[in-house]
C-alpha cells in the first residue's frame, strides 16, 4: 500500500558515499580495515561470559559465552526462540542477564555489566525501525546528540554538519525534513542506521533489521549495509534468522538453537564443516539418511562409509546428511558407493534440475544437478537410477564425523 | 458512511425516522440552549453586560478559574504518572488500579461533597484540629479546590491510558539507547506522541470544572462574593429571582460549553488522523 | 535484576516514582475521602443506620431517583438509539452539526441545564405555556425530574450505539434480504441482536448518570419532601441539619448502587466485546 509520495520509492541503492580522504571523518578514532577472512586475531570489541537469562519459566539463554573481534561483522543466527534476540538486548543493556557469579559483559575491556543502555554507547537498531514518529528524519538522526549533557553536547552547527554527513551515507538527504509515516520500509530502516551511527557507537547492534521488509529490498539492503560496514568499520553484531543473509553478509557466523550456542565459525566452516546436525540442517537443504555403527564402519542400507570417529560405537545410530548438489545420478553403477533409486518427479524450471527420487532403503532424496548434465543422462520419472555420494556428514547420537 | 444501508430503507421510513429523530433533538436539546440566551438578552444588551461585570460575578469568575486550572493541573500531572506506570511497565494489581482511577465516576456530585465535609467539616475527623489551627477547608476555597479536584479526577488518565498502552515502549527504549535521560524521554518521545490525548484529556477536564456545581454546592456555603463558583452563582441569583443576571452568567457557561465541544471535535479529528497514521506505520509494505 | 512477585523489571526508568506518586495521589484524593461515608456510617448502631436509610422522606426519595432514572435512561433508550440509527445510516444537510449537538448535554454545566429546563417547561416557558392549559404540568411535578434526566442522559445511549450502528456488517442485511426477509424482519433478528450489548451499556450508563444527578434536577424539582425531592437532595437537607451520619447512610445507599451499576456495565460491556471478536 502505497502512501502516494512519489519519491517514496526505491531507488537502486548504490554504494554508500565515500568520505574524501583516506580514512572515514565519521569516527574519532580511526582503526585498520579488518581482514577479509574471517577469525581475525587483534584486539576483541564485545565479550560475553557466562551469560543466563530466563523469563519466569522460559529459559532464553543458557550459559552463553562470546567473544566480537574488533571490527567485524557478526551475525547472530538461529530460527526463532533460539535467544539470539535477547542475547542482542542483553549486550545492548536493554534487558539485564539474571545475576551470576560470573557473568560478565566487557566492552574492549571495560567491564559494562553495571552499566545501563545510555552508558555503554552501542547503536542499537530495532526490527520495526522504532523512529520518533512525532520528529523528521533531520531531528531523528540529531537525536542522540541533542539529547547528551550540556558539557558534552556538540554545538547546533556541528550537530547539523554530522547529521548532513549521515544522511549522505545513506543516500537521504532530499528526504531530511520528511517524517517517518512518509517513508518507505527501506527508507526508515537506513534513518533507523544512520541515528544509531550518529553518537558514534562503540558496537553497532541489528536487530533482523530486515525482517519487515520486501524480499527484493532486502536483498539490496543487505549488500549495502556490508559496504556500509566495510566503509566506517564499526564492530556490528546482527541477528538474523536468515542464513542467507548470515552467509551473504557476515565476516563469522554464531549460529545459536535452544538458548544455547551451536557453533561459531566463518561462513565457510559453518556450512561446509558444521559441528552438528541441527547447524547443517539450518543452514541448507539437506537430506537424512538414518542407519547404525557397524564394524567400525557407518551403515545405511548397502552404504559403507569408513570414518574416523572418535568414540563411535558399534551399534551407535547414526545420520548421514547430504546437501542435494552433492549427489551424482548415474544410470549403471559406477563402482562408487551408490544407492539405487527410483525417479518419482522432475522440476526443470528453475535454476538447477531438482529430481525427486525414493530410494532402496525407503527414504525421500533429492538432488539438484545442472542442467546439461540432467540432459546427458536423459532420466525420466519411473526410471531407476544409482545414486552416488560425492560429499557427506555422519553425525552419531552426541557426536559428529 | 453507509450509502448502501441508505438505500435499503424506502425513501418515506428514512424521512420520517430523520425528522422524528431531529424533533425529538430540537425539544430536548436545541430548545433548552436557545432558552438559555433568550432569557439572557430579554432585557437587552445593557443589563447583559452590567450582570457580568457585577462584582460578585467577576469574583465567581475569578474562583471558578482558580479551582479548575488547580484541579487540571493536578489531575494533567497524575494523569500523565498514572499512565507511565499503567501503560511502560508490567505489574500485579494493574487492572484493580484502573479500575479504581475510574470510582469518581460512579460518585454522585453531592457525595463528592459530603465526602469532604466529613473529613474537613466542623464536626469531621479533622475538624477540630483545622479550627484550632485556624484553616478552612469547607466552606473556603480549599474545599472548592479539592471538591472539582475529585470529580474531574479520571478524566485525563482514562485518555491517555489506552493510548500509551497502545503505543508500546520501543521509541523510549530507542532513545535510551541514544543516550537520553528519563526526563527527556519523557518530555520529547513520549509526550509528544500522546499530545492529541493530552489535550482532549484537557479539555474535558477543564469543562467539567468549570461546570461542576453539585460538589461544590455541599462544601461551598455559597458565601457571594467569596465562595461562590459560576454555576453556584447562578443557583444563588435564580433563587433571588434574578432571572436575567442568572442567565447571563449561565450564557457565559453556555459559551464555554459550546467552545470546549468544538475544541472536542477538532481533537477528536486530530487523534483519528495520528491513528490512522500509527496503523500504516505498522505495517510497512517495501 | 529479575523479574519478582510484584513486576518485571525494566530499564525504562521512574518506576516507582510514577507508580507511587498515583498511588499516593489517589488515596489521598479519592479513597480516603470515599473511605470516610462507610466509616462514618459504622459509627451508628445498625437500628439508626436502618432508621436513616428507611425514612419515610427517604423512601419517597428513591422511588423518585431510582424510579425517574429508570425511565430517563428507557426513553433515552428508545430515542438514543433512533437518532444513532439516523446518524450512522442516513445523510441530511447539516448532519456533522447535529452530530456535535449530540455531546452538549455532557459538555453543559448541570446548573445551567437545570434553570434552561425550569425556564422553558414552566408555566411561562416557551413550552410550559402550551403544555399547562392541556392539564400537563412539568415543571415541580416528578415529570418535571423525568424530563431533566432524560436531557443529561441522552449522549450515553447515542454514543454508545452509535460506533456499533457504523461497524455493523451490511453483508449480512444483504444475506437475509436475499433470503427473503423484509426490512422489519431484518431489523428484529440480525440488526437488533447486534446492537443490543451496547444498547444495554448505553442504558446502564444512562441510568447510573441519572441516579447521582443534582444540579439539573434541583431546579426543576421543586424539592418538596415526600414528593418531589431525590435522594440526593435528602443528603444535603441532612447535611445543613448537621445530620452527618444520616447522610452517610443514605450516601452508602447510593454508592451500593452506583457500583453494582458499574459492575453491570462492565459486565455488559465484555459481553459486547466477546460477541464483536465472535464475528
Amino acid at each position: 500500500m502505497k502512501l502516494g509520495m512519489s519519491d517514496r520509492s526505491e531507488q537502486p541503492i548504490s554504494e554508500p558515499a565515500r568520505q574524501p580522504g583516506a580514512a572515514p571523518v565519521l569516527w574519532s578514532s580511526t582503526r585498520p580495515a579488518s581482514g577479509t577472512s574471517g577469525a581475525a586475531p587483534g584486539p576483541v570489541s564485545i565479550e560475553a561470559r557466562h551469560i543466563h537469562k530466563t523469563f519466569g519459566r522460559y529459559t532464553a539463554l543458557q550459559d552463553v559465552s562470546l567473544t566480537v573481534n574488533d571490527g567485524e561483522l557478526l551475525a547472530l543466527l538461529g530460527p526463532s526462540g533460539s535467544g539470539k534476540t535477547t542475547l542482542l538486548r542483553v549486550i545492548a543493556g536493554l534487558e539485564s542477564p539474571d545475576p551470576h557469579s560470573e557473568s560478565r559483559l566487557i566492552f574492549a575491556g571495560r567491564d559494562v555489566t553495571g552499566e545501563d543502555v545510555g552508558q555503554r554507547r552501542v547503536g542499537f537498531v530495532f526490527q520495526h525501525y522504532a523512529l520518533f514518529r512525532n520528529m523528521t528524519v533531520f531531528e531523528n538522526i540529531a537525536f542522540g546528540l541533542r539529547v547528551r549533557p550540556r558539557k558534552q553536547r556538540p554545538s547546533p552547527a556541528s550537530i547539523r554538519d554530522k547529521v548532513r554527513e549521515l544522511l549522505a551515507l545513506i543516500q537521504l538527504e532530499s528526504l531530511a525534513d520528511r517524517y517517518p509515516t512518509q517513508l518507505s520500509g527501506g527508507q526508515r530502516q537506513r534513518v533507523a542506521l544512520a541515528r544509531a551511527l550518529a553518537i558514534e557507537p562503540k558496537v553497532l547492534l541489528l536487530d533482523e533489521p530486515f525482517g519487515a521488509l520486501d524480499a527484493k529490498v532486502r536483498q539490496g539492503l543487505r549488500r549495502w549495509l556490508r559496504r556500509l560496514h566495510d566503509t566506517v568499520h564499526v564492530t556490528s553484531l546482527l541477528v538474523t534468522h536468515d542464513q542467507e543473509e548470515a552467509l551473504e553478509v557476515a565476516d563469522r557466523i554464531v549460529v545459536m538453537n535452544h538458548a544455547r550456542i551451536e557453533q561459531a565459525g566463518t561462513p565457510e566452516d559453518v556450512f561446509h564443516r558444521p559441528a552438528s546436525e541441527f547447524v547443517m540442517d539450518f543452514m541448507g537443504s539437506v537430506n537424512l539418511f538414518h542407519g547404525r555403527i557397524e564394524g567400525g564402519k557407518a551403515v545405511f542400507g548397502p552404504l559403507a562409509l569408513d570414518h574416523a570417529g572418535a568414540g563411535a560405537v558399534d551399534g551407535q545410530t547414526a545420520r548421514l546428511f547430504v546437501r542435494p548438489y552433492d549427489l551424482h545420478i548415474d544410470r549403471r553403477n559406477t563402482g562408487k558407493p551408490s544407492l539405487r533409486a527410483r525417479v518419482q518427479r522432475i522440476q526443470a524450471a528453475g535454476p538447477q534440475v531438482r529430481v525427486e527420487l525414493q530410494a532402496e532403503t525407503g527414504e525421500a532424496v533429492v538432488v539438484e544437478i545442472p542442467h546439461p548434465q540432467f540432459r546427458e543422462t536423459a532420466i525420466a520419472p519411473g526410471d531407476e537410477v544409482f545414486v552416488a555420494l560425492r560429499d557427506a556428514k555422519v553425525f552419531t547420537e552426541d557426536y559428529s564425523i | 458512511m453507509n450509502g448502501r444501508a441508505a438505500s435499503k430503507d424506502p425513501a418515506v421510513l428514512q424521512w420520517a425516522l430523520t425528522l422524528a429523530a431531529l424533533a425529538f433533538l430540537a425539544v430536548f436539546v436545541v430548545l433548552p440552549l436557545i432558552n438559555i440566551f433568550g432569557q439572557a438578552f430579554e432585557k437587552g444588551w445593557q443589563t447583559y453586560v452590567a450582570a457580568l461585570t457585577d462584582p460578585d460575578a467577576l469574583s465567581a469568575i475569578r474562583l471558578t478559574l482558580l479551582a479548575t486550572g488547580t484541579a487540571v493541573a493536578c489531575n494533567l500531572a497524575f494523569g500523565i504518572a498514572a499512565a507511565w506506570a499503567i501503560a511502560k511497565f508490567q505489574f500485579r494489581g494493574k487492572n484493580i488500579l484502573i479500575t479504581l482511577i475510574d470510582l469518581p465516576f460512579a460518585v454522585s456530585p453531592v457525595i463528592a461533597g459530603l465526602i469532604y465535609v466529613l473529613i474537613f467539616g466542623a464536626q469531621g475527623w479533622m475538624g477540630e484540629w483545622l479550627d484550632a489551627h485556624d484553616i478552612h477547608i469547607i466552606f473556603a476555597v480549599p474545599g472548592i479546590v479539592l471538591a472539582t479536584t475529585f470529580v474531574t479526577f479520571p478524566f485525563v488518565a482514562r485518555e491517555l491510558i489506552p493510548l500509551m498502552q497502545s503505543q508500546g515502549t520501543e521509541e523510549e527504549e530507542a532513545a535510551l539507547s541514544l543516550g537520553a535521560g528519563g526526563w527527556q524521554v519523557l518530555w520529547r518521545v513520549t509526550i509528544p506522541n500522546i499530545k492529541w490525548s493530552l489535550l482532549y484529556g484537557v479539555v474535558l477536564c477543564t469543562a467539567r470544572a468549570m461546570g461542576e456545581f453539585g460538589a461544590v454546592s455541599v462544601v461551598s456555603g455559597h458565601i457571594r462574593g467569596l465562595t461562590n463558583t459560576m454555576p453556584l452563582q447562578v443557583e444563588v441569583l435564580y433563587n433571588e429571582y434574578n432571572f436575567t443576571a442568572a442567565f447571563a452568567v449561565a450564557s457565559l457557561l453556555a459559551l464555554l460549553a459550546l467552545a470546549s465541544l468544538t475544541a472536542k471535535t477538532l481533537l477528536e479529528f486530530q487523534m483519528r488522523r495520528a491513528a490512522a497514521e500509527q496503523a500504516v506505520e505498522g505495517n510497512p509494505e517495501a | 535484576m529479575k523479574g519478582n512477585w510484584f513486576h518485571q523489571r525494566s530499564i525504562l526508568p521512574g518506576f516507582w516514582p510514577s507508580l507511587g506518586v498515583s498511588m499516593l495521589y489517589l488515596s489521598l484524593v479519592v479513597l480516603v475521602p470515599l473511605s470516610a461515608i462507610f466509616l462514618k456510617s459504622a459509627t451508628v448502631s445498625w437500628a439508626d443506620f436502618w432508621a436513616a436509610i428507611s425514612s419515610p422522606a427517604a423512601l419517597a426519595s428513591y422511588k423518585l431517583s431510582f424510579g425517574a432514572s429508570f425511565g430517563a435512561a428507557l426513553v433515552n433508550a428508545l430515542f438514543g438509539f433512533l437518532v444513532a440509527w439516523v446518524l450512522a445510516r442516513y445523510h441530511f444537510p447539516g448532519k456533522r452539526f447535529v452530530d456535535a449537538l449530540i455531546d452538549l448535554p455532557f459538555a453543559l454545566p448541570t446548573a445551567v441545564a437545570g434553570i434552561a429546563l425550569t425556564s422553558l417547561y414552566s408555566e411561562n416557558g416557551w413550552i410550559g405555556r402550551r403544555l399547562v392549559p392541556l392539564g400537563i404540568h412539568v415543571a415541580f411535578t416528578p415529570l418535571g425530574v423525568l424530563v431533566a434526566l432524560v436531557f443529561i442522559g441522552l449522549p450515553f445511549v447515542v454514543r454508545s450505539v452509535q460506533p456499533v450502528l457504523e461497524d455493523a456488517d451490511l453483508e449480512l442485511e444483504d444475506a437475509a434480504a436475499s433470503l427473503g426477509a423484509n426490512r422489519w424482519q431484518t431489523f428484529i433478528k440480525v440488526i437488533f441482536p447486534a446492537v443490543r450489548p451496547a444498547l444495554l451499556t448505553g442504558f446502564a450508563m444512562a441510568f447510573a448518570r441519572a441516579l447521582g444527578e443534582y444540579g439539573s434536577v434541583v431546579f426543576i424539582s421543586g424539592n418538596m419532601p415526600l414528593r418531589t425531592q431525590i435522594t440526593p437532595v435528602l443528603i444535603v437537607s441532612r447535611l445543613m441539619q448537621f445530620d452527618y451520619a444520616g447522610a452517610a447512610a443514605l450516601a452508602v445507599v447510593m454508592l451500593v448502587a452506583s457500583f453494582a451499576l458499574l459492575l453491570l456495565i462492565n459486565i455488559a460491556g465484555s459481553y459486547s466485546r466477546r460477541y464483536m471478536e465472535a464475528r
